[in-house]
């Protein structure tokens, strides 16, 4: 079969070492006819140097307010396969972890009910079935949900969480970031799939502070895992690590808070000023590994450009013992959560993110509403300046 | 309206759990590794304190991928390991393997297939990115066909490690910037750079006026009138082209396809080892859009990644680097030139300049 258009300049995309991008969608019409004038759309954008996609139109499943991205080209004439191209957010499992028989399922939707392309996974965590359209919508949900797979989230509500491979498979992770993600995902399912809030609101977690899912730098509530007491030492280990390389130039000096020090061969660390950043252990794995009173901290507010600039998570809460509140079906977490949820119900404006209103309403005033007391680890350092509004409870 | 189904629907059940796609070993020892060894850019083990343990082979992905893709990949699990594979959050793909005379024929099945093995270690890593032209209404450049000319270009950093540290590379193809975009070592961002266009026939229809005025991050817009008709205008002065208002109103659109470009930021960071996480800083405010290949893109983050490696310690992240030689010198080793857009004027401005004596010479 010849091809339905011609795209010269995708063309030179498929050149090159790097896995192309234009060679899967190829692969994707071959199976999915309608993809072919996905094809044609792009090499259009690549020829006018713009999108072609239309803004606005609705797309969903019944009583769900989330989960389909409604997508529609500007061209429908010319580009009838793509007159709708939504696409369909399927929430992922923890840790991304399949096996080639649900894969090949999922595949098998993707090629008989929409474009026959996916985004594994999607930038929040979904998987993201392409090229659906709206007639097939419903039956497409149903074939993932009959695999146990629901639909994510989009728009203003509670998107995808997602979390890193944690306990699975490193042994840095201070917490299990797969089950907490699992667990937090099932017990807000109306959140994820009704949108009533501001803004998006996203749940990210990390097993330690490497933050391998960038949960500080763009989740609303961020979880990182860490540890109170002492990182456990492996003397042994350490001798080995020095007869590799410096340990005292590569690991003790960039020690941020220089509490490591060597007495003699051993590898002595103030734990009472370790800030718990992973440079040590991340250096040498097999000598030294977090403590044994592991947990989490909770940073806030986390967000990307628009609207009001971009933030990284702000210190919220700095241990929360997430093992002994799982047992309580994490009661103090949920209501944390849920104070949140509604601080900004009743304040927030349209559009606005949590981190937002934090700076808007001011840090005091947003703690006060979601009942934290201020403490030293939420700043850098206390206020540098005079103006102070004094209030008539302080005598 | 969708149709009625007759079965049962289902809902609100929940992502799959991961229990179920957990290969045995890794179900024996969750919670219990105890160290991991990087074998070289594609391949890693984690051992397990009983001694158990298992290989990683990971392959780049453009993440957006065929089913064919899919199968490929399955075929090889189901080969090599079982069946049980994983994907990263930038988008690779892992094989988890418990024999490891299984790596080297899996890695060169993948090669035979055109895939890339590496990524693992000093590297640079798979670009997290957007979706662009291929599929999204906002951007203001394409995401994948630049990632595809980046990677093509650094390739072999991503096969071998010879970097003094890692490299995250992150694309967003506007503001809104979907993914981690602004805390990576190096940072492509697609930028508007006209105010957007109001069409006064529509808004009425499509927006809703005050929130989309309340969408404007400096006040840029106003409500007005034309021909007694409602509408907004905005201050051409006041407007940064973010696009926040059109992703609320359809009938503000931004695009214009002869002033849309990139940018470039580096030393954004987001682990917390030594030194807090960061924001990438602006270093090339503008680059035309240039497809098929964005070549003056490709250049300068070549020439980013080039300065670094030259310039870098072990074990120095970009952003380390720049901060122990200073910004002045950065830009003139680069040759990127300092212009007035390199001056924050935004909400923290202030803090962003330097109240000291301090300089290099
Ligand atoms: S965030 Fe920490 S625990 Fe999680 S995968 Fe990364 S290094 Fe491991
Ligand atoms: S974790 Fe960081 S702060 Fe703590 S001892 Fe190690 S290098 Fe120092
Ligand atoms: S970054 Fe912007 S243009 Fe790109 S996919 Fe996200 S919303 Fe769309
Ligand atoms: S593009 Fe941004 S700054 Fe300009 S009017 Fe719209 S919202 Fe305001």
């Amino acid at each position: 079969m010849g091809k339905k258009h011609e795209t010269p300049l995708l063309d030179e995309l498929k050149k090159g070492k790097w896995v192309s991008f234009v060679r899967e969608i190829e692969r994707a019409a071959e199976k999915s006819e309608r993809t072919e004038d996905l094809l044609g759309q792009v090499e259009n954008s690549y020829r006018d140097k713009i999108t072609h996609w239309k803004h606005g139109g609705m797309a969903g499943v019944r009583g769900y307010g989330a989960g389909l991205v409604g997508r529609f080209t500007e061209f429908p004439e010319k580009y009838p396969g793509v007159k709708e191209c939504h696409s369909m957010r399927v929430n992922q499992t923890s840790g991304f972890f399949y096996n080639s028989d649900i894969l090949r399922k999922i595949a098998d939707i993707a090629e008989q009910h929409a474009g026959g392309l996916l985004n594994l996974h999607g930038s929040t965590g979904d998987i993201q079935i392409l090229g659906v359209w709206q007639a097939e919508a419903e039956e497409a949900f149903q074939k993932c949900a009959e695999l146990g797979f629901d639909l994510g989230g989009g728009g203003s509500d509670l998107r995808t969480p997602s979390c890193c491979v944690g306990p699975a498979r490193c042994e840095f992770a201070n917490y299990d970031t797969l089950q907490i993600c699992y667990d937090m995902t099932q017990a807000f399912q109306d959140e994820m799939h009704r949108p009533s809030f501001n803004y998006k609101f996203k749940l990210k977690f990390s097993g330690c502070s490497n933050d391998c899912v960038a949960a500080a730098s763009r989740s609303d509530m961020a979880f990182i895992g860490t540890w109170k007491d002492k990182i456990k030492i492996n003397q042994d280990e350490v001798k080995n690590y020095v007869k590799k390389f410096n340990v005292q130039k590569y690991v003790l000096d960039k020690c941020p808070t220089k509490c490591m020090l060597f007495e003699g061969e051993n590898l002595v660390i103030d734990d009472s000023n370790c800030v718990k950043c992973m440079h040590c252990i991340n250096e040498m794995p097999k000598a030294l590994r977090s403590g044994d009173e592991k947990g989490l901290s909770i940073l806030l507010g986390a967000k990307a450009p628009l609207v009001t600039g971009p933030r990284l998570g702000m210190m919220l809460v700095p241990f929360y013992d997430v093992l002994e509140d799982s047992k309580n079906d994490y009661e103090w977490l949920k209501g944390l959560i849920s104070n949140m949820w509604e601080f900004w119900d009743e304040y927030g404006v349209s559009r606005e993110r949590i981190g937002e209103l934090m700076q808007r309403v001011g840090v005091v005033t947003f703690l006060e509403g979601i009942g934290l007391e201020p403490i030293p680890e939420m700043v850098n350092h206390p206020r540098g300046n005079p103006f102070i509004k004094f209030t008539d409870d302080e005598d | 309206m969708p149709e009625e189904v007759k079965k049962k629907r289902i809902t609100d059940i929940g992502p799959h759990d991961f229990h179920d796609y957990l290969p045995p070993v890794i179900k024996k020892n969750y919670g219990k590794w105890a160290y991991h060894e990087i074998l070289d850019t594609g391949s890693m083990v984690h051992v397990a304190e009983n001694g158990d343990k298992i290989y990683t082979v990971r392959m780049g992905s453009p993440r957006l991928v065929s089913g064919s893709f899919v199968r490929d990949l399955c075929d090889m699990a189901d080969k090599y390991c079982g069946g049980y594979l994983r994907f990263t959050t930038r988008n690779n793909v892992e094989f988890l393997l418990d024999d490891e005379n299984n790596i080297e024929p899996l890695k060169k099945d993948l090669e035979k297939l055109g895939y890339n093995v590496g990524g693992i270690g000093n590297v640079v890593a798979n670009i997290v990115h957007t979706q662009g032209w291929v599929h999204c209404h906002t951007s203001a450049s394409d995401a994948s066909g630049v990632v595809k000319a980046v990677m093509d270009e650094l390739y072999e950093y991503f096969v071998e490690d010879k970097l003094p540290s890692k490299v995250r590379i992150a694309f967003a193809c506007c503001l809104n910037m979907c993914g981690s975009v602004a805390s990576s070592d190096i940072a492509i961002m697609g930028m508007h750079r006209k105010v957007p266009k109001i069409d006064s026939e529509k808004i009425l229809n499509l927006c809703e006026i005050p929130s989309t005025i309340a969408a404007c991050p400096t006040n840029s817009i106003r409500p007005d009138t034309i021909d007694g008709k409602q509408t907004v205008k905005i201050n051409d002065e006041t407007c940064v082209f973010c696009g926040s208002c059109y992703t609320v109103c359809p009938a503000m659109p931004i695009a214009d396809s002869l002033n849309d470009g990139i940018s470039i930021w580096v030393g954004g960071k987001v682990s917390n080892a030594r030194t807090k996480p960061t924001f990438s800083k602006l270093v090339i405010p503008f680059i035309p859009n240039d497809p098929p290949r964005w070549p003056k893109v490709v250049e300068a983050v070549k020439t980013i990644i080039t300065a670094y490696k030259n310039g870098a310690e072990p074990g120095e992240r970009v952003v380390e680097w720049i901060e122990r030689i200073g910004w002045t010198r950065f830009f003139k080793i680069t040759g990127f030139e300092f212009t007035k857009y390199h001056v924050d004027d935004f909400r923290l401005a202030e803090t962003t300049m330097n109240y000291s004596s301090q300089v290099r010479f």
